[in-house]
This record gives C-alpha cells, sequence and structure tokens, in this order.
C-alpha cells in the first residue's frame, strides 16, 4: 500500500511539473524535483508508517502471516487489564527520573565550570566522548565495571568499606543502575547544549551583580537561570522524550551477564520499549505492539506539552 | 589601580575565589575522570587473559584482539580466554557492513537532505513553510511508532534481512538533516546566486555549482555526523536482520557474541575488545573531525 501511494504521489508531481508552463520565480514547477527524493522518504518512512502504526493497534496484525483484521479498541481493553504494561510503565518512569534528575544537575554543574574556568577545547571533546560509543557499546562496558564478582566500582566502593552492591542483578539496583549509565553517556552532550546557551547570556550583568555584591549561588538563581530558561526547556524536552525511550543498554545489560530473559531480574528492568519489541518481535503480537507504542506516543506529545507549558519556552526573560 | 575586572570575577582575586576555583577544578578533574575511567578500564581488561582477570589480576596477552578478529591461533585462544571453545565476533563481515551502511546512509542523507533544504531556503512555492513544519514534526515521532509498519514495509518490498533493507529508510532524508542544512543556507548570503540568476542559469545549474561548493563545510560535518549515528545504529538492523549474521553491522554482531558468551564464567577480554575494536572506527573519526562535531552542537543546539 505504501508503495502505491509513493508511486501515484510521484507520477502525480512530475506530471504536474513538466506540465506547468514555467514562470519567473518556478514555484512548485522548479521545486519539485529538489524535494522528490526527501518527500518519497518523509513519506514512505515516517508519515504513513505513523499513521499506519496507529491503524495498525486497531488490528489483530501477526507477524508471521504478515496479516490482520480490523478488531476495534480490543488491544486497548486488553491493555488496560494488562499488568506486565502497567509495570513497564512504572519501571520507565523510575528510569526516568533517574536519568534525568541526575543528569540534568550534573550537566548544568559541569556548563557552568566551564564557563568559568575554561573554554578549552580539549576538555569539551574528553567530556564529549560516552555520546559518541553506540549505546550497546556502553551498556557492555557497564556490565563489566558493575559486574557483582569482579566489576571495578564495587572495587573501589570496597576502600570506603561499602558493597559489594548487586546492581545489574537486584529488582532495586537494575533501573539506577541503567539510569546512571545513561547519566554518563548523556551528561556531556547536555552540558555542551547548556554551554553554548551559556554563551548568549550578557556577562555585563554578572559584572553588576558583582559590583552589588551578590555571591556565585544567587547570580545563578537570579540570572543564569532565568535567562536559560528556554534552553533549558529544549534540552529537558529532548532528554526526558529520549530517556523514555531507552532500549540497548536495559536490552543488553538488564539483569546482569548471567540474565535468561529480557528485562530481568524478574522483569524489574522491563522498560517500555522493551515490553513492545517483546510483543512485536518475540510473540509476533505486532497488533497489539502497535497499541502499545501508540499509547507512547500520545503519552509522550503530552509530556512534551506540560513541558513547554512550564518552562514558557517561547519567551524569554532576556528581552 | 583597581580595574573593573578585579572586582567582578574572572580573574577574581577575593577569598571566596580563591577558595571556590580550585574545589571547582577538582570536580572537573573528578567529572573528566569518571568519564574516562570505563574506557581504560575495558582497554585494561581487553589486554588481559581471563583467567587473570577472573582472580583480580592482570596478565598482558594480545589474544582477546586476536581472537575477536579471527587471527589468533589454537594456543592464543586457549591462553587468553581459558578455555577452548568461546563465542565468536563475526568481525570481518560485520565490519564490512557497517562501512557500507555508514557510508551509503551517509552520502545519500546528506545529498538528498540538502536539495530540500535548498528548496525550504531559497524557492518559493505554495505551502512551503508548512511542509517544512511538517517536516519538522517528524523529529518528534518516536521510533517506535514507525517500526513495526517500517518492518512490514521492508518485508513486502522483499528487502527484508538485506542491507538495502537496513540502509533504505535512512537513506533519503531525517528531518533533523533537513532542518540542518536549511539553518545553514538561511544564514549564507545569497548574492552569489542571486548575480547567476540574473544571468539566466537554473536552479539545478545554481545548485550544483554555486551551492554546493560554498556549503561543503558543512555537508561534512553533517555526513560525519550521519556517519556516526548510522555506525552506532542498533534498533532498526536488529529487528530488520535478526538472525542473518551476513548483513548484521558491528553492534548487532557485538550483541549476539554477548549472548554466546557462558553465564557463569564470561569472556569479559573477548567482550572487551569486541566493544574497543566497534568504537575504534568512531574514535578515529572524533581525532579527526572533533572540532566540527563540538562545535555543530552549538549550532544545531541553539537558534
Amino acid at each position: 500500500m505504501t508503495l502505491w501511494i509513493l508511486i501515484g504521489v510521484t507520477a502525480a508531481g512530475s506530471l504536474y511539473s513538466m506540465t506547468r508552463p514555467p514562470s519567473l520565480d518556478g514555484g512548485w514547477r522548479a521545486a519539485w524535483w529538489f524535494l522528490l527524493p526527501s518527500l518519497i522518504g518523509f513519506l514512505a518512512f515516517f508519515l504513513i508508517p505513523m499513521i499506519r502504526g496507529i491503524y495498525l493497534g486497531f488490528t489483530d496484525w501477526n507477524a508471521l502471516s504478515n496479516s490482520g483484521e480490523w478488531i476495534g479498541p480490543d488491544n486497548y481493553t486488553k491493555l488496560i487489564d494488562d499488568a506486565q504494561f502497567w509495570n513497564a510503565m512504572r519501571v520507565t518512569f523510575w528510569y526516568v527520573i533517574w536519568n534525568i534528575g541526575t543528569q540534568t544537575v550534573l550537566a548544568i554543574t559541569i556548563a557552568v565550570m566551564m564557563d568559568r574556568l575554561t573554554k578549552s577545547g580539549t576538555v569539551r571533546s574528553l567530556i564529549l566522548l560516552p555520546w559518541l560509543i553506540p549505546n550497546l557499546v556502553a551498556g557492555l562496558l557497564f556490565l563489566w565495571l558493575l559486574d557483582p564478582n569482579l566489576g571495578l566500582v564495587n572495587d573501589i566502593l570496597g576502600w570506603f568499606g561499602l558493597g559489594p552492591y548487586r546492581f545489574l542483578t537486584s529488582t532495586s539496583g537494575v533501573i539506577p543502575s541503567l539510569a546512571l549509565m545513561n547519566t554518563w553517556k548523556f551528561m556531556g552532550y547536555t552540558a555542551l547544549l547548556i554551554f553554548a546557551g551559556l554563551q548568549t547570556i550578557p556577562k555585563n550583568l554578572y559584572e553588576a551583580a558583582a559590583i552589588d555584591g551578590a555571591t556565585e549561588w544567587q547570580m545563578m538563581r537570579r540570572i543564569t537561570i532565568p535567562l536559560m530558561r528556554p534552553v533549558l526547556a529544549l534540552v529537558m524536552v529532548v532528554t526526558v522524550v529520549g530517556s523514555f525511550q531507552v532500549f540497548d543498554t536495559a536490552l543488553v545489560a538488564g539483569g546482569g551477564i548471567a540474565a535468561g530473559g529480557i528485562g530481568g531480574p524478574v522483569n524489574a528492568s522491563k522498560v517500555i520499549y522493551l515490553y513492545i519489541y517483546q510483543n512485536a518481535f518475540v510473540f509476533f503480537d505486532q497488533g497489539y505492539a502497535s497499541a502499545l507504542a501508540s499509547v507512547l506516543l500520545v503519552f509522550l506529545m503530552i509530556i512534551t506539552a506540560i513541558q513547554l507549558r512550564l518552562f514558557r519556552a517561547n519567551e524569554s526573560d532576556l528581552a | 589601580m583597581t580595574t573593573i575586572n578585579d572586582i567582578v570575577g574572572y580573574g577574581n582575586r577575593s577569598a571566596r575565589a580563591r577558595m571556590g576555583r580550585p574545589l571547582a577544578w577538582a570536580l572537573l578533574a573528578l567529572i573528566i575522570v569518571i568519564t574516562l575511567l570505563p574506557f581504560v578500564w575495558a582497554i585494561r581488561t581487553a589486554l588481559s587473559t581471563n583467567p587473570a582477570l577472573l582472580s583480580g589480576e592482570f596478565d598482558f596477552t594480545w589474544g582477546n584482539f586476536k581472537r575477536v578478529i579471527g587471527i589468533a591461533s589454537q594456543e592464543e585462544i586457549q591462553e587468553s580466554a581459558g578455555r577452548v571453545n568461546t563465542g565468536e565476533l563475526n568481525f570481518w563481515t560485520s565490519l564490512r557492513n557497517s562501512v557500507i551502511i555508514s557510508t551509503t546512509i551517509a552520502i545519500g542523507q546528506v545529498f538528498f537532505s540538502s536539495m530540500a533544504a535548498y528548496a525550504f531556503a531559497r524557492m518559493q512555492f505554495a505551502g512551503r513553510d508548512r511542509i517544512f513544519f511538517i517536516y519538522l514534526s517528524g523529529m518528534m515521532i518516536p521510533p517506535i511508532i514507525t517500526l513495526i509498519p517500517n518492518v512490514i514495509f521492508i518485508k513486502n518490498l522483499g528487502l527484508i534481512a538485506s542491507l538495502p533493507g537496513i540502509i533504505l529508510p535512512f537513506f533519503l532524508m531525517t528531518p533533523f538533516a533537513v532542518f540542518f542544512m536549511r539553518q545553514f543556507f538561511l544564514g549564507v548570503s545569497r548574492s552569489m546566486e542571486e548575480a547567476a540568476m540574473i544571468d539566466g542559469a537554473s536552479h539545478f545549474r545554481i545548485f550544483r555549482s554555486i551551492t554546493l561548493p560554498m556549503i561543503r563545510p558543512q555537508m561534512i560535518t553533517l555526513g560525519v555526523l550521519t556517519y556516526v549515528t548510522a555506525w552506532n545504529e542498533f534498533f532498526w538492523p536488529f529487528v530488520v536482520a535478526p538472525a542473518e549474521e551476513s548483513v548484521q553491522p558491528l553492534p548487532v554482531a557485538l550483541q549476539v557474541f554477548r549472548t554466546q558468551t557462558p553465564g557463569n564464567s564470561p569472556d569479559w577480554g573477548g567482550l572487551m575488545a569486541g566493544t574497543i575494536i566497534t568504537t575504534l572506527p568512531v574514535m578515529v573519526i572524533f581525532a579527526i573531525f572533533g572540532k566540527r562535531i563540538v562545535d555543530s552542537i552549538r549550532f544545531t543546539g541553539i537558534k
């Protein structure tokens, strides 16, 4: 079906652009050929799949037979009574709270320190390194670092008389561990985004505040944070939405190296992406998986809207 | 004489600052150590034999690296892994796949997205801003909602578990790439292009001979970002080519390798050698293009 829509759009547009008489500015006639490749890509892999994904949530689409029938809202009534779905949402929420809480505080701290201490390119490059490696690799690194028997982290904690902790193999430890892993990976990148925003604050504001005898902390609260609000809003929206989509690290590290199933131990790390993946590609119930994905889509839209409202992202106090 | 800078801050000599600055430096140093330590530890692990690791020791060997790239002798396998049978990282095939996938995606995506961005930034046509806004909204779509329909589409095209199937969804555009290039076009003077237009050059001619050469640095930056993103992509190839070793890129092969390792005596040396080798190309790219990547974050994040 997707293919026929694409062929139809391409043919109709090309016909139009070739039969229209040329005008001075060109209009669609000239723009068409520039837009065509990206239009095909956007329709085929973004817009049509999104509509189709929502549609599939109302079917019993099976991956093995590659077919399905319209079943109305059945998937959604099933979802309301599905304890696994609620568990997945709860686990994901917990992950996001740990991840965003630590990551935002650290990123702001790093950004402010870089702003005040050093504009060194080397420092900026170094803290960006974890952002560059695949999530899967980060998961493997920490699978080893957090190993209960041989892991370096337990060794270090041991020097202070702490531990050993079962980070990835205990139900209470696995989500904070995965979240802090993600914080390690993205705090440098997030810090650079905030750092870029800091550069836009006029320096004379700080000078004036210092003359009036303001402390560092007062300057942070009264100048930096309010003026950074639009940037922080953007950063929060991007990181929160990204955090809800955790998959690779939970797949590779959840439950530790000896984990038998997905999202261990006992579903303690079965985040919503893992649960959707499991339904779609292990149980082959792609209708139900699509319903789950649709719920997540709506949920993320609501979260984004709330955040933008809270942060009043489109206004700046600088004006 | 006391200047404003002495009173104010930068290079401040007040008592508070004298206390605060070394503390801040120490904190920054600690953060850098935490950032780098996992890498250092992974290298140390990869260079040690497994039996030594199991007893908390270090025993130097190249065996793990030789093992994961498949050139270790039987003795080296025995020595580094501590056993005869180890899992296998399908290294050379996966490396080839990763290179093909990332290169094709980077070239296609950058070129076609630049074309679209040129239209959005330089041409007049009905509904232009509305279409661009719809493209932008595409950035907000979480990939999970399009994942299943995309798999079905690729399956119906007969491309499941093939390299074109892995490449296609990222080949023609991503909303981010179009946005990135359009932002850039808007900041570039169009006087050269206008002069060419008065001389009667067509848009194709202008794009090819004037615009493309002018935006080469930005295309390279976007190309590097796209290349790294494609290199690191796991979810899509994982679901579209789950059991097809001949087309798997490195991260997927690494996951297969991880599932092969026995849970009771994990092959940590081999796993860490695998992660380092998977990451190495990205690190080389970063060593060459690091400044571009860092600057691009400023460029895309704000404005």
